[in-house]
């Protein structure tokens, strides 16, 4: 019914997560278009499990027949969840880190290193 | 238990239980942390070494998780659900050099970090980085190898960022921690178009079922762009000056061999993943441009640093370059398979040992400029020969057989890219030939700078820990420089044919017959 609606909406959360890395120079900007990728991968994971009129694969619960949706899918975005808050958390407190010792966060100011 | 079979589980299991654990003992004493970081780092070493024994004696090792029996990959019907572990030639020639690089970061450390400045932080992150580097690299699974991936870009990250009272290693950390995500996630999208095409995880039946259909190449181009970015070649090269120059020495030369697992994923996908469609030389002449393109821009940018750091952290993206040189021209012959891209793959492969070794005493030497002196800055050091003695020895031996003088380990590999990159296009050696040229100088440029001339300040001498550890890379240069028909015989050519010709074993270890 839907077609492959989730997949078109995945990758234009991708390409505005990879338009924010490079068009903004906010340190805390580029964390949330990273984060704004993630969202876009998870999701295209997600879509691909999708079965319609599927349910949840517990087997003692279903009646026989029934379409059961893929769940192998649903625990590769559970645990690709978990590594982007590392990594969300990570990039968020080197941003403070580097705050405290210039008092900014834009990635222009803060070139001490270079070439 | 027979611990024989669980060989390759327990290499990741106890870096990572020794990661985890470490904080704790160090709670209750200092002495108990350092005596349990020497357990697990011996441990580990010992079943790396003799799981590369088992590989090069009986072939593939597959290692199932949650089977049964470990040996049993396929269920009923043919179809691999579980995850495996895949050990062949080359991941035990990669755990080999993981090993060897943990094992004397290891050592370094003990005397290097500072108990007030988060040694117990330092040491914690490097089990978890190990642990994922081995994961990398033992694992059959794609979904497992991007966690992998994850957990090393995390725990490098952290590594090079932990100094926080410092300003300039956190802007370092961000900017590799963006890159290091963005092909993490390329990584994934392309597992996740995988999955989407063959419901499949499994490597082996993966690339049993891929025919270069149009998602196969979007997940291939996906892949490259990915694993390429972690490797920091040339044009996504720009985190790792950075990274290697502001990460604690211990830790830099870990970032080296974590770059080299990249490679060896970069490898994996394109040999055994990919290799059953990938006919077309064009993704070899691609790995091939790269990889001038990336000697050529690091050895040019390192002739223009001021900082000993960033200075051996263009060598370090300059050695990344000749191997995918050598693999590269190994792809471009792979369809028609004449003997030279064997070569040329034995030649890239060394390479990876040798530069392990070479970037990684010449980052430790510059551990010991960086502790006796305050500064790295090439234009305020000197005269560092006079109380430096085998450090300076060390740097020497390291820069000569980094920029691949004979008779060092060096030459032996570079030798064997330039022969085999000569049958294919000449212009290629030229370039190579160069490259070494002038890596030399700049290196030749900075030993001078650095140990020779009047004495300008008193320097203390390294523990014995430190010296230890750099004697310890140093002996396997210099054994691999005198004697490299041997390495290449047991340990280079299984890799190199591993990748070569070894798909179909590859294949028949996991999913039978």
């Amino acid at each position: 019914m839907i077609g492959n609606l989730p997949f078109v909406v995945c990758m234009i959360l991708i390409g505005l997560g990879l338009w924010t890395l490079l068009s903004r120079r906010n340190l805390i900007k580029l964390a949330i278009g990273i984060t704004l990728i993630e969202c876009g991968v998870n999701l295209f994971l997600v879509t691909l499990g999708y079965v319609e009129r599927g349910v949840a694969p517990i087997y003692t619960y279903t009646q026989p027949g029934v379409t059961m949706v893929l769940p192998t899918p649903q625990a590769l975005t559970l645990t690709s969840i978990v590594i982007g808050m590392a990594t969300t958390a990570l990039m968020l407190a080197f941003a403070v880190v580097i705050y405290r010792h210039r008092g900014t966060l834009d990635a222009r100011k803060i070139r001490e290193l270079k070439g | 238990m027979n611990i024989g079979i669980h060989l390759p589980i327990l290499a990741i299991a106890v870096p990572l239980l020794g990661a985890f654990a470490l904080p704790i003992f160090a709670k209750v004493h200092k002495r108990l942390r350092d005596m349990w970081a020497a357990a697990v780092g011996a441990f580990t070493c010992a079943m790396v070494i003799a799981l590369a024994i088992q590989v090069l004696s009986t072939g593939v090792v597959v290692y199932t998780l949650g089977a049964a029996s470990p040996t049993q990959a396929v269920t009923q019907g043919g179809f691999p659900i579980r995850i495996v572990l895949t050990v062949d030639g080359m991941s035990a020639f990669m755990g080999l050099i993981s090993a060897l690089v943990g094992l004397a970061s290891l050592i370094y450390a003990f005397q290097f970090l500072k108990e007030d400045q988060g040694k117990t932080l330092a040491m914690t992150l490097f089990f978890l980085l190990w642990a994922g580097m081995l994961g990398m690299e033992y694992t059959g699974d794609m979904f497992n190898f991007f966690v992998f991936l994850e957990v090393t870009s995390i725990a490098a990250c952290a590594l090079i960022g932990y100094r926080t009272w410092e300003s300039r290693p956190a802007e370092a950390a961000f900017k590799t921690m963006a890159l290091y995500t963005l092909g993490g996630l390329l990584v994934l999208l392309a597992v996740a178009i995988l999955y989407g095409q063959y419901g499949a995880l499994n490597i082996a039946y993966l690339s049993s079922r891929i025919r270069g259909s149009q998602l196969d190449k979007i997940a291939l181009g996906l892949l490259l762009g990915g694993l390429l970015m972690k490797a920091g070649a040339v044009p996504a090269h720009m985190w790792a000056p950075d990274a290697y120059g502001e990460a604690p020495a211990q830790a830099a030369m870990v970032l080296v061999a974590n770059t080299q697992a990249s490679l060896y994923g970069l490898w994996r996908v394109l040999f055994t993943l990919f290799g059953g469609a990938l006919a077309a030389p064009a993704v070899g002449w691609l790995v091939v441009s790269l990889g001038t393109l990336t000697l050529l821009v690091a050895v040019l940018m390192a002739i223009l640093q001021r900082d000993l750091g960033r200075l051996i952290a263009y060598g370090a993206v300059s050695q990344i370059g000749y191997m995918l040189l050598g693999v590269g021209v190994g792809l471009v012959a792979l369809a028609s398979r004449p003997d030279f891209g064997l070569v040329a793959m034995q030649g890239g492969i060394f390479h990876m040992l040798n530069d392990a070794a070479t970037v990684g005493l010449l980052m430790l030497a510059a551990g010991v400029v960086r502790r006796a002196t305050g500064t790295k800055d090439l234009t305020a050091l000197g005269g560092l020969g006079h109380d430096l003695k085998w450090t300076g020895g060390f740097f020497f031996l390291g820069a000569l057989a980094l920029a691949g003088v004979p008779p060092f380990n060096g030459f032996a590999s570079k030798l064997l890219i330039y022969e085999s990159s000569f049958r294919l296009s000449p212009l290629l050696t030229a370039i190579g030939v160069l490259g070494s040229i002038l890596l030399l100088a700049v290196f030749a440029r900075a030993f001078q700078g650095v140990f020779l001339g009047p004495r300008l300040r008193a320097a203390q001498s390294p523990p014995v820990g430190m010296l230890v550890a750099m004697g310890l890379l140093a002996a396997v240069i210099l054994a691999m420089g005198l004697a490299p028909g041997f390495f290449v015989e047991h340990l280079v050519t299984p890799a190199a044919r591993a990748l070569w010709e070894g798909r179909d074993l590859y294949l028949a270890a996991v999913l039978g017959g």
